[in-house]
């Protein structure tokens, strides 16, 4: 009886202090979506409040309606969906691939990729410019989606290598048993099983290049081609401090993430830590 | 993936106009000309407290968070989906929030603080030498605490509950047990935890570049937000010097990096 009652005394502590810290963490949100919610009058208000006194949710329609927001929503559409689409068609080969054949230079294929999910664009960005004002590149679509692509395929690779690995290899075999030839194989036994690391690494690389900003920002110059991250930022510079639409064009780009994060988060552990960490 | 690595390399051995044209070949004297900086021991001072601070907080506050997420609790899953909005979220939006948030007159910060009389008035958060540091490295630290809790949670849920049974046993208190038994076998989680959070820390551009744009001169920036206002922003413009500066950094990854790589190893070895 009292091993009981300590404990549920325990777990309603433990409930309270996560709380705490989950209203820590959605605390700065919190500001974002009254922000986003304020009519522009009263952003300049002291003592500053919270939450509006009037709210108005047409600021959400005033950015929707907005062709410049409307620009930079495709151009992060048509990145974010063709460089994803380029890494689970390149990855999904290149993972079976390695977790089914030992070849030459197998460990430096896996090294080089491991290295290369090290490094961000960042560090590599004047590197980057040259190469693509070298090319011509400089503020096209095709820039930022070849980047994209290029530094999420190892990670892509990674996690999929590791799923392949764990599937037994006697599946296939019973599969060529019954006369499937190797391609049928791998699209009608080993994808369907693998699915949930397919999915895991879409939306991990749809989400990567949703959120890139240092590249755009260094290679795309006409204002109607900036993908999200980079265009809202023009909603508040030394000139126009527009913070609702800035924050309400915030939220409409954080929700749809934070839900298909949800759905990865178990996944995305192991695949960013590559396999050692358990 | 090279491409651009070895055009680096190559941009940091050329001279180029302030339009871009490439003006030839200068040998290593953008290293020797990078050296000269006024600016580059500030930056250097700054890069090192940004890392090692943001690493350090973020490591520390995660093996709480990591702790309280390995009981089973009503309520936890809503602490996890709070946890994900910081990590799923751009940097650069949450970068702009946080600098709404710090602004002197409207920020809530301020207003909070001050109700709270924690300060006697608002602080310039973002425009005084003092505070901009430390606001940004909370920002940092903030992001980066989401992936480090999770990292160390794996760590933790990988401990068989055995070892905790046989410390019990042994008349251990929970402290005791913790120091003993828990730290130790969180290790491997935590070095993977350190060394990766130092590569994204250090990489790390959207905070400094947002919070620290309105102070003139380098005197906030780090080696990563430098190099960018030297290639793209300042009135130096000059690819060359910057491409120096991005292959400085980069071979500071690359060790980060082979450590790492030992880390992981060293794991294997062992196992």
């Amino acid at each position: 009886m009292s091993v009981a009652r300590g404990s549920s005394i325990r777990r309603t502590a433990l409930s309270g202090v996560g709380l705490a810290v989950a209203l820590v963490v959605l605390a700065p949100y919190i500001v974002m979506i009254c922000t986003a919610l304020k009519p522009e009058r009263e952003l300049r208000i002291t003592p500053p409040r919270l939450t509006p006194i009037e709210w108005r949710p047409a600021n959400v329609l005033d950015v929707l309606g907005d062709p410049s927001f409307q620009g930079w929503l495709y151009a992060s559409l048509i990145v974010a969906l063709t460089s994803t689409a380029i890494v689970v068609l390149a990855a999904t080969p290149a993972a079976y691939y390695t977790a089914r054949h030992r070849f030459p230079g197998r460990s430096a294929f896996l090294l080089l990729v491991l290295v290369t999910q090290m490094f961000s664009p960042t560090a590599l960005v004047v590197g980057l410019y040259r190469e693509f004002f070298e090319l011509g590149l400089v503020d096209t679509y095709a820039a930022l989606i070849l980047t994209n692509a290029a530094f999420n395929l190892a990670f892509a690779i990674w996690i999929l290598r590791a799923f392949f690995t764990a599937i037994p290899r006697e599946i296939e075999e019973a599969a060529a048993v019954d006369g499937c030839g190797r391609l049928r194989t791998l699209v009608q036994v080993v994808l369907p099983l693998s699915l949930p690391a397919i999915v895991t690494a879409v939306i991990f690389a749809f989400i990567a290049a949703w959120n890139e900003y240092i590249v755009a920002l260094t290679l795309m110059a006409d204002p109607a081609r900036k993908p999200l991250t980079v265009g809202i930022t023009s909603y508040v510079t030394a000139y126009v401090q527009h913070w609702s639409h800035l924050f309400a064009a915030s939220v409409i780009a954080i929700v749809p993430v934070v839900v298909l994060f949800a759905l990865i988060e178990r996944h995305l552990v192991g695949g960013l830590t590559a396999g050692s960490v358990k | 993936m090279l491409y651009p690595a070895v055009a680096l390399v190559r941009a940091s051995l050329s001279h180029y106009s302030v339009t871009g044209l490439y003006r030839g070949s200068v040998g290593a004297s953008n290293y020797a000309r990078l050296l000269e900086q006024e600016a580059l021991p500030a930056v250097v001072a700054n890069t090192v407290v940004w890392v090692v601070v943001v690493v350090l907080v973020t490591v520390v506050v995660s093996l709480g968070l990591a702790q309280l997420l390995n009981e089973a609790f009503p309520g936890r899953r809503l602490v996890r989906w709070a946890l994900i909005v910081p990590w799923a979220a751009s940097v650069i939006m949450t970068a702009k929030l946080f600098a709404w948030i710090y602004d002197y007159y409207f920020g809530i910060l301020n207003h909070v603080l001050v109700s709270l009389r924690m300060v006697p008035a608002p602080v310039d958060w973002l425009g005084n030498d003092a505070t901009v540091m430390g606001a940004m490295i909370a920002v940092g630290v903030f992001v980066s605490l989401p992936f480090t809790t999770y990292v160390v949670l794996a760590g933790l849920s990988a401990i068989p509950g055995e070892v905790y049974e046989a410390a019990w046993v042994d008349g251990a208190s929970a402290w005791r047990t913790y120091w003993s038994v828990t730290v130790p076998l969180l290790r491997p989680a935590l070095l993977v935890a350190v060394v990766l959070n130092v590569i994204y820390v250090f990489n790390s551009f959207p905070i400094v570049w947002t919070l620290n744009d309105r102070n003139p001169g380098f005197s906030h920036d780090t080696m990563i937000t430098y190099m960018y206002k030297i290639a793209f922003r300042s009135s130096l413009r000059d690819v060359g010097l910057a491409a120096a500066l991005g292959v400085v950094n980069v071979l500071v990854i690359l060790m980060a990096v082979l450590l790492y790589l030992r880390t992981v190893s060293w794991r294997e070895a062992e196992a």
